[in-house]
């Protein structure tokens, strides 16, 4: 897997604390990627899942800063919200992330960014659950929309050959 | 439901419980044939088998004396099923990611400037 040139998600639940790890590479340089994770217009154009429609109320990508926004679909309506504890320019974010659904319950999220070299970037993300039963259950909520999404993926791959 | 998923995961958080389970995918196996790798007794492995059972793991065999360990696949299949779901749902984000970060590179840099001065980021613009 050193030599790969295809960026693949690798996720992994840690077994030891109720953490969520996600590595994944971009062909891009570090200062694009991190771009696209504070710039509310470039973050709005990928974050939200595939069908929805992403809103974002508010948005402040800085230390200290703040975020909101809502993926709906017809009349349903699904709200986050956290608060930026740090953004280090092309190195780090640290957030927190609460669903409104489940309002009492808030993970920790640091990302960050290595460049690779060569105009490519490593993205390696945390979230840390307050239990490991918060963790499970986010790991298994939504999974009809996965299986749904996953398949429309696999059309569109078919679709291209 | 997700109180099952929560034993899986936390029978599974156990290195020896893990690599118990590897070697029952390859097939059954009796107590006695699963405790001759470890330094531990037969008894503490017939614990972690009886965490591995409650989580509905394994189940036993119902032949009085060898009763063989059976690794329940479903259940199994089902705990990967919710981490792959987990990423696919990531993938697919980081693909869009991806076509916005090839947008990015077309636009060009005297482009970027312009966008970056207007949305004045912290960072870029201070």
């Amino acid at each position: 897997m050193t030599t790969t040139t295809h960026p693949e998600t690798t996720i992994s639940a840690d077994q030891a604390l109720p953490a969520v790890h996600i590595t994944r590479e971009f062909n891009a340089p570090v200062e694009a990627v991190f771009r696209a994770h504070v710039e509310q217009d470039l973050v709005a154009k990928w974050l939200g899942p595939r069908g929805l429609t992403m809103r974002v109320d508010r948005w402040d990508a800085s230390t200290g800063g703040a975020y909101g926004y809502v993926h709906s679909q017809g009349d349903e309506e699904y709200r986050f919200f956290g608060s930026f504890h740090e953004v280090r320019p092309n190195e780090r974010i640290v957030q927190t992330f609460t669903y409104e659904g489940f309002p009492d319950s808030v993970s920790l999220e640091t990302l960050t960014f290595e460049d690779l070299g060569g105009g490519r970037t490593r993205i390696r993300s945390t979230s840390m659950f307050e239990t490991k039963d918060a963790r499970d259950m986010m790991l298994a909520s939504g999974m009809e929309t996965g299986v749904v999404e996953g398949y429309e993926q696999l059309d569109d791959l078919l679709a291209e050959a | 439901m997700d109180d099952r998923l929560s034993r899986v995961f936390s029978a599974l958080a156990d290195p020896i419980r893990r690599d118990m389970v590897a070697r029952l995918a390859v097939g059954d196996a009796t107590v006695n044939e699963l405790a001759e790798p470890y330094a531990v007794t037969v008894q503490a492995v017939s614990k972690h088998l009886k965490v591995l059972e409650d989580a509905g793991l394994v189940s036993r065999g119902k032949q009085a004396q060898r009763r063989p360990v059976h690794l329940e696949a479903e259940v199994f299949d089902l705990m990967t099923k919710w981490i792959e779901r987990y990423r696919l749902e990531a993938e697919q984000r980081y693909q869009r990611l991806d076509a916005v970060l090839a947008e990015m590179a077309v636009e060009g840099p005297e482009q970027a400037k312009t966008r970056i001065a207007k949305t004045r980021i912290e960072g870029e613009a201070s």
